[in-house]
């Protein structure tokens, strides 16, 4: 049958793109779109590599439809720097090395950026939890745990 | 593969019951795009119900809540009243995977992936809670225990749904508490799940319980004879040791890598008895 065609909302930007039923938002944004920031890990909805925000909700992009997403609003890892400013949570991971490899890092600053939205002064137990679905094999998390308090800290100050 | 997302009941029900081969609901989609993924199941049709405002609402109905079926983890855990009333069902909605996957995730898809394990549906049939489906012969309802047969075997039939769920008006001095014993923190599936609802009266007897059991059959249980073992009790240690006994004895469960039958039956007694008690030092404070 034929592809869907979708008019959505992209970091701000409206794009349309074909998609077959079976491909995944995830599969749309990095082959379609060419926005490869977020990545395949598991493509189970185990590991958080394709984190993005869908309607201003934390969610696994591989366990979504392109076809699902007609007319709503997607914000990835590419639109998290504002223009060449990294966001504060992309300079602290930076400085404080809360990365290996790489390939989580950008679902870990999604998810991450997320819950201080929502929760400015978290403490280590609620970022643990709220990461627990994202999976670093490298860093052993500390790091990464660290890098997102201190980095809420910095941001409650301004 | 046909993909559909109707914005009305009957438009869902049309397309199910029209369906030639394999058609699946979709809600939250975080089974169902596994599955599809793994090649465990290659519908011809996927019917998307979350345009369907009923699905889709929380809302108060004759003193209790309805819930559409399409309803998010998230969504529950945002919702503070429904919480409150029902601070059970809530939180084993919201032990279901991680953040990602609540900010997804649903009731409706929670039972009719038909899992054994499911962590909301202990929880639903400890509730008294009855689901609303619609079908090519208009609506019908059925308590959330009658909906699963057995592993991926539900009692609905062709071109039915589930819509919502109803969790029914309560007494004052009522509560309910899930709990589930997995062998990490977060992020496992259930190896024992236990849900209990009860209502406790002035002089601290419980005058209504229910309690329900995940993991240990091939179908979530409503365990009654764990209910009465502490009705008319204060749940007092021999009330406590009858409760476990009871949801001991209803226990059926598989041997398996995550827990042997052992393991599960005896587990299961304890958090029984530590969900009941949680449940009445909810209550006695609701």
């Amino acid at each position: 049958m034929a592809k869907h065609h979708i008019e959505a909302t992209v970091n701000g930007d409206a794009v349309e793109f074909l998609c077959e039923t079976e491909e995944t938002l995830l599969d749309v944004l990095r082959d379609t779109l060419h926005l490869t920031g977020s990545k395949e890990g598991c493509a189970s909805g185990d590991c958080g590599a394709c984190s993005v925000m869908l309607n201003g909700r934390l969610v696994c992009s591989c366990l979504v439809l392109g076809c699902e997403v007609g007319g709503q609003k997607i914000e990835t890892i590419e639109g998290m720097a504002a223009g060449e400013t990294l966001h504060p949570l992309q300079q602290q991971f930076l400085k404080s090395a809360a990365l290996q490899c790489g390939i989580c890092t950008p679902g870990f600053l999604v998810a991450s950026k997320a819950l201080l939205e929502r929760t400015p002064d978290p403490t280590e137990t609620e970022v643990r939890y709220w990461l627990a679905g994202n999976l670093c094999r490298c860093t052993g998390y500390d790091k990464i745990v660290s890098a997102v308090m201190d980095t809420a800290a910095a941001m409650r100050k301004g | 593969m046909r993909y559909e997302a109707p914005g009305s009941l009957e438009g869902a029900v049309a397309l199910l019951a029209g369906a030639t081969g394999d058609a699946r609901v979709l809600a939250g989609g975080t089974d169902l795009l596994v599955q599809m993924r793994a090649d465990i199941v290659d519908p011809e049709l996927i019917v998307d119900i979350k345009k369907i405002p009923e699905t889709r609402a929380i809302t108060e109905e004759k003193g209790g809540w309805r819930v559409g079926a399409a309803v998010t983890g998230a969504e529950l855990k945002e919702h503070a009243r429904l919480r409150k009333a029902w601070p059970g069902v809530v939180e084993a909605a919201n032990l279901i995977g991680s953040t990602q996957v609540q900010g997804r995730a649903t009731l409706g898809g929670n039972l009719c992936n038909g899992s054994p394990a499911a962590d909301s549906v202990p929880a639903l049939i400890a509730a008294g809670a009855v689901t609303t489906m619609a079908g090519p012969q208009g609506t019908r309802d059925l308590p959330v225990e009658d909906v699963m047969l057995g592993p991926r075997k539900l009692a609905l039939r062709k071109g039915e749904f589930i819509v919502s769920f109803l969790l029914p008006p309560r007494p004052k001095g009522s509560s309910d508490a899930y709990l589930r014993f997995i062998p990490r923190t977060e992020m496992d599936i259930a190896v024992v799940g236990a849900g209990v609802s009860l209502t406790v009266d002035g002089g601290g007897t419980i005058t209504a319980a229910r309690v329900g059991l995940g993991a240990v059959a091939a179908r979530v249980l409503l365990v009654a004879e764990a209910a009465q073992a502490i009705i008319g009790s204060r749940l007092d240690e021999a009330a406590q040791e009858r409760l476990s006994a009871a949801a001991r004895a209803a226990c059926r469960p598989i041997d398996d890598k995550r827990g042997t039958t052992e393991f599960r039956i005896d587990v299961a007694g304890v958090l029984t008895r530590r969900a009941a008690l949680i449940a009445l030092d909810r209550a006695r404070t609701s």
